[in-house]
């Protein structure tokens, strides 16, 4: 299974981090200092695996951000950069042609869909449109919330 | 109301919102922790309103913080408060928060319970989905037990959304509340066969999980997999799926039979790699099992190896890619044959050699570890000398340190075991001080002291080595970047010392060793230094005092006298302690030597005896002298009452033990003496103790180059270089020349023998020297490289090859059917070579096309007849026969059939229905080239005698569509029908006092060879295990498959052996004993 997502910048600024697994916070930031350090000071054009103690990371860099990918020693290393790669797939469709500010402004949505598309470490979803079928509806339904809550503002 | 409503309105217009935070962080880069802490506090006045919007946004704004690090579990509270709002928008912020933020210790998980239930059972299958996901995070055991029954019904809910989720989050409860899995299981399974292929998928990611934990309870679910496997087309779950069969297959070996077809067409058709490369890894796993206790029986292993082979080959295509993670992924796995099938990836060398010139360096790191495991005797000097070439051009220190440490682990990889020359391995390690900024120095010096220790022959040369390196010290102190380098010196100092009899110049060394610079060294070199300066003088006083001329020893301890000072002053206590004492003992030497006393003699006594390596847990070997008590006190304790001021007193009192220790193991002249031979008789015979054997004599005399190396004056210009060395290219070159002319010899000698034999005489040669060759690690055979097993030499773990080794017997006896001597009379150069491999012992048959007009068709190595183990603990009667098929025409063959003429006693092992004259139809087709393996099982009634069969293999040639034919014959022994089985010497000994055995022995006449040596041709060959060795004499023991015991008393004097042997099958024993003596009148 997959233990957590990281994304960060060039600069080594984290944009998300997802734990599939409950970790204390001392760990949490242990463990992304030395992803960052890690990952940033990789040459270009060369492989996207690492081994850190008993996992394998898996990083690929998207513009100026890092996704950075932990899973545990028997997974597959190429399954995990799909991984990588459609849930970038599905930020780019959800944001139309995202950037690194689209998801540090809404950083919330990112986690949204990336809740859609995984949960508790393992792959739940590999269609693109049922997941983003999923993101619209669950928008669909804040927004309705949402004039609902305006409505009672006014007229309440 | 209405007011309260809009004053909250209007307030929070001036609140902000996560978008104004975010961008509030982003202007303040100078003062960021500042801004952040006006930011919480507002955060913390927001969350005291009432207004559920505002506190959802400062929720919010904290997931953001919590994310930049900051604590925000002071506000759990609130965003327990948050997930519980009726709004969709805000429960949806609520648990995102709880998710990124709650962990097992936080108090408040257990106010959720409620809530997440009414929220799991809302009518919205969002809400549900939130609720949900939120779980999934922060499940805690309570929580798991409290809610498993509310999950488990969701996993039948009628939208698949929330099905998927729901299956999937069950894991995470089996994980927190182990009770719940077997309720939960039925349903679980149920989903496997669900409409909806995201629910099954995730079905199946939960019991590949939970099956990876304990593979043995999903074994039932394997048919309801492979229907899946076959069907879907989502390759995703495929992978799923493979890692599952992966675990299932070792617990039910049918199991990977049936996978052979839909894993080759996999391999075969897809076009993703990550599934190509699962599809590898298991097959490479699975292969594994082979070795492991759960043997699958022969059909199997042969499918596996074929699968084995092909994955081989798509590792290759993997490693050849220009993408990088494929080229990382395929040495990764390679890594994994490399520990079961080294042979298999050491045909590949030369693509992972390429990979060290990769640029990147993990991918380098990677190729490196291959190597360890790739090196023999034959390719290390190949390979270490491209590593060398490497170290040269390496960027950055960290990777260049790898590189050494890696050279120096391949070479020094059980005890040595891959070298050959260690002039060779002194000069590779002479070479690497010459490194900038290592910091493994200490590594090179240790190496340097273990070899110079351990190999006497190699004395006279590291000797010269590191006197050069002394003189040349000052090329590795000069600069601090070298400062690591130094460690060497402490090794060059002492070997010049404790071996300083071997110096060629000893008063250059002397001279080097005093220098003013060496004062700069660290404190522990120096103290080297100074106490070898003393062995040296030693040694000089020696040499001088036996000239008539006294001056020139009085002008070496002035030298001393002169010298010795420096390190008087020095800081470091130890060097300090050191030269003043011996500065007081050359001044009173120098006494001495103005009253023209000889002085030499009794100086060289402070140094005498041989220093030995000292295993580590040698001390607790040395028995406790009598009457010593080691616990008992010396003095009474001092009573606690006694006042402090007298402790000092007690601890000076209790170093007394050690003096009173010492006075206790020293022992007389005598007694030390009589030690000391009995260390070296041991030693002679401890085979792990390297020494100087003949072998590696011959080696180092047949090197040239010692004498030669110039020692020229040393160019200042050219820093880093030192000169005077010589490059262990020029052994590599040695080597070759070397091997290169054994070949030739080797050829003629062939050439001779064959004239002989074509004489009609069938009498055995006498090839003493060769033999000899045999056991000397130089002895290198360079045909057909990639296929060669292993020389006898190479002690290797291997399969052994033992009914071809049979085989060559035949073919040496000139035996009129051998199938050798059915090679048509015209021979080509590369046939005789081939055959004379049979005559060296390389344990390999060919069987060659009988058409003496056509090229050579078909190869057909016997290479190895091994012995079933699972098959010999169950019914002790099946032998398994693996045959190398290697096709050598240019035509493709295909349709080959195995057949053997069954004896009453022995019986090829058809399929069931086939007649009793059937042959077995081999599985596979050979394009020109190629080779193949394939294993035949043969039942035997009685293994007491040996066995010959005759068999005949059928093939047909693709274009011309001819059938042709081919005959061989297969030769089990005896000794192929012993395992190697250890046994303990009270069992051993039990054994032979029950009297159930019969007696009897055999003398070998002119064996000439270490007795080591003997024993371990004996284990080889015969399969046979030591029992005890004692001196020159040894106990062996070994097993039938059938259960006989074979024990064997073997003894040697001269070139006399004589082998008694005890069994309670006297047939058996006759035919062990006859073919022992056969082994070593070949040699």
């Amino acid at each position: 299974m997959i233990r957590f997502l990281l994304l960060f910048s060039r600069q080594g600024k984290l944009r998300l981090q997802k734990w599939f697994t409950a970790i204390s916070e001392r760990e949490k930031k242990k463990i992304i200092r030395d992803m960052t350090t890690m990952v940033l000071a990789r040459q270009p054009r060369t492989c996207n695996f690492l081994h850190w103690k008993d996992l394998k990371i898996i990083y690929k860099r998207y513009a100026s951000l890092y996704f950075c990918l932990a899973i545990e020693n028997q997974e597959n290393e190429l399954i995990a950069l799909e991984v990588i790669h459609r849930y970038v797939e599905l930020l780019d469709k959800y944001f139309g042609n995202v950037c690194e500010l689209d998801i540090i402004f809404n950083f919330e949505k990112a986690y949204f869909i990336l809740d859609e598309f995984l949960i508790g470490g393992e792959i739940q979803e590999t269609s693109k449109q049922i997941v983003n079928r999923a993101i619209e509806a669950s928008d669909m339904l804040q927004e309705g919330d949402s004039s609902e809550w305006f409505e009672v503002e006014l007229f309440g | 109301m209405a007011l309260k409503i809009v004053k909250g309105s209007i307030d929070r217009m001036f609140d902000k919102n996560l978008q104004d935070l975010v961008r509030g962080i982003r202007n303040h880069k100078e003062d960021e922790a500042k801004y952040i802490s006006t930011c919480i506090d507002e955060i913390k006045q927001e969350l005291k309103q009432d207004n559920i919007a505002v506190k959802a946004n400062a929720v919010c704004k904290l997931t953001y913080l919590q994310m930049l690090g900051y604590d925000v579990s002071w506000a759990a509270f609130n965003i327990v408060e948050v997930m519980s709002s009726s709004k969709f928008t805000y429960k949806r912020i609520g648990y995102l928060a709880a998710s990124q933020c709650f962990h097992e210790s936080t108090d408040v998980i257990m106010l959720t319970t409620n809530q997440i239930r009414k929220d799991l059972s809302s009518p919205n299958q969002y809400d549900t989905g939130v609720a949900l996901t939120g779980l999934s995070c922060f499940v805690t055991p309570d929580l798991a037990r409290d809610l498993a029954n509310d999950i488990m019904t969701l996993m039948s809910h009628t939208k698949p959304y929330i099905r998927k989720k729901a299956v999937l989050i069950m894991y995470k409860v089996f994980l927190k509340y182990p009770e719940s899995l077997r309720p939960a299981f039925p349903r679980l399974k149920e989903k496997l066969e669900d409409p909806d292929p995201g629910v099954q998928s995730a079905a199946v990611n939960v019991i590949c999980e939970l099956a990876r934990r304990n593979p043995k309870n999903y074994l039932s679910l394997a048919p309801l997999f492979f229907k899946l496997m076959t069907s879907s087309t989502n390759n995703w779950v495929l992978i799923k799926i493979i890692k599952l069969f992966g675990a299932l297959t070792p617990l039910e070996p049918r199991l990977g039979k049936k996978l052979i077809e839909p894993l080759t067409n996999l391999i075969h058709s897809t076009s993703a790699m990550s599934l190509l490369y699962e599809c590898v890894n298991t097959v490479i796993a699975g292969h594994d099992v082979n070795g492991s206790p759960f043997l699958p029986p022969f059909s199997l292993a042969l499918f596996l190896f074929l699968r084995f082979q092909l994955c081989v080959q798509k590792l290759r295509i993997l490693i050849e890619d220009s993408d990088q993670n494929l080229k990382y992924l395929g040495l990764l796995a390679m890594s994994k044959i490399l520990k079961t099938h080294p042979k298999s990836v050491q045909s590949h060398k030369d693509l992972i050699l390429q990979c060290l010139d990769d640029k990147d360096e993990s991918i380098r790191l990677r190729a490196l570890d291959l190597l360890y495991g790739m090196v023999s005797k034959k390719n290390l000097m190949e390979i270490v000398k491209k590593l060398m070439l490497h170290v040269d051009k390496a960027e950055g220190t960290t990777y260049r340190d790898e590189l050494l440490t890696k050279i120096i682990d391949i070479c020094s990889q059980s005890n040595y075991q891959y070298i050959t020359n260690f002039e060779w391995y002194i000069s590779i390690l002479v070479e690497l001080t010459r490194l900038e900024g290592t910091r493994h120095g200490h590594l090179i010096a240790s190496q340097m002291l273990d070899v110079a220790i351990r190999v006497k022959a190699i004395r006279v040369f590291a000797v010269a080595q590191m006197a050069t390196l002394l003189d040349n010290a000052h090329l590795m102190t000069g600069n601090v970047q070298r400062k690591g380098i130094c460690e060497v010196l402490y090794a060059a100092a002492w070997i010049c010392g404790e071996f300083s009899e071997h110096l060629e110049n000893p008063m250059q060394t002397l001279e080097a060793m005093l220098r003013p610079k060496v004062a700069t060294l660290p404190g522990h070199i120096q103290a080297v230094y100074v106490q070898n300066a003393a062995k040296l003088f030693a040694t000089l006083l020696k040499n001088q005092e036996g000239n008539t001329d006294r001056t020139a020893a009085q002008e070496t301890s002035q030298l001393m006298i002169d010298r010795l000072p420096l390190f008087v002053q020095s800081a470091n206590l130890e060097v300090q302690e050191r030269a003043s004492c011996i500065l007081q003992l050359v001044k009173y030497i120098q006494k001495l030597q103005q009253k023209d006393v000889e002085v030499a003699e009794e100086v060289i006594a402070l140094f005498a005896g041989e220093l030995n390596p000292v295993a580590p847990k040698a001390q607790k070997k040395v028995p406790v002298p009598e009457g010593l008590d080691l616990d008992a006190w010396i003095n009474e304790p001092p009573s606690e009452s006694e006042s402090e001021d007298e402790q000092p007193k007690a601890i000076f009192a209790k170093e007394e033990p050690k003096h009173s220790r010492a006075r206790h193991t020293e022992v007389d002249e005598k007694e030390l003496a009589k030690r000391r031979e009995a260390r070296k008789q041991e030693q002679a015979n401890n085979p792990f103790y390297i020494k100087a054997s003949p072998s590696s004599q011959k080696v180092y005399q047949e090197a040239p180059g010692v004498e030669h190396i110039p020692v020229v004056q040393i160019d200042l210009s050219v820093p880093l270089k030192v000169p005077g060395l010589p490059m262990s290219d020029q052994y590599v070159k040695l080597e070759e020349e070397r091997r290169q002319k054994e070949r030739v010899e080797k050829k003629k000698k062939e050439k001779k023998k064959r004239k002989e034999k074509r004489g009609g005489r069938g009498k055995k040669h006498d090839s003493g020297p060769e033999s000899e060759e045999d056991i000397t690690p130089a002895h290198m055979v360079d045909i057909v490289t990639e296929e060669m097993p292993l020389a006898d030499s190479e002690k290797l773990p291997v399969r052994s090859h033992r009914a071809a080794e049979a085989l060559k017997s035949p073919a040496e006896d000139g035996d009129a059917e051998s199938p050798a001597s059915q090679e048509p009379k015209k021979k080509s150069s590369k046939e005789k070579r081939e055959k004379k491999k049979d005559k060296d012992g390389d344990r390999k048959v060919s069987v060659k096309n009988g058409n003496p007009t056509r090229e050579t068709a078909l190869w057909m190595y016997i290479y190895g007849a091994e012995i079933d183990i699972q098959g010999n603990l169950q019914d002790g009667s099946q032998v398994v026969v693996s045959v190398i098929f290697e096709n050598k025409c240019d035509n493709f063959l295909k349709t080959m059939e195995f057949n053997v003429l069954d004896s009453l006693n022995s019986k090829l092992q058809r399929p069931e229905g086939s007649g009793p004259h059937d042959g077995l139809s081999v599985p596979f087709q050979l394009p020109p080239g190629v080779s193949n393996e394939a294993r035949f099982v043969f039942t035997m009634q009685s293994i007491v005698m040996p066995q010959k069969l005759k068999g005949t293999l059928t093939f047909i040639i693709k274009d011309s569509s001819t059938h042709e034919k081919l005959d061989f014959k297969l030769h089990f022994t005896c000794s192929s029908y012993l395992i190697t089985t250890p046994c303990y010497s009270d069992a051993f000994a039990k054994l032979l006092e029950s009297g159930d055995l019969k007696c009897s022995s055999v003398r070998l006449e002119g064996v000439n060879m270490p007795f080591h040596h003997l024993l371990a041709r004996i284990c080889f060959h015969h399969h046979f295990s030591v029992v005890e060795r004692i001196d020159s004499c040894a106990s062996m023991y070994s097993r039938s498959i059938q259960g006989h015991h074979v024990c064997l008393l073997v003894k040697t004097s001269g070139q006399t052996v004589s082998i008694d042997a005890k069994c309670d099958e006297p047939t058996l024993l006759g035919n062990v004993l006859d073919e022992i003596k056969q082994t070593f009148s070949q040699c």
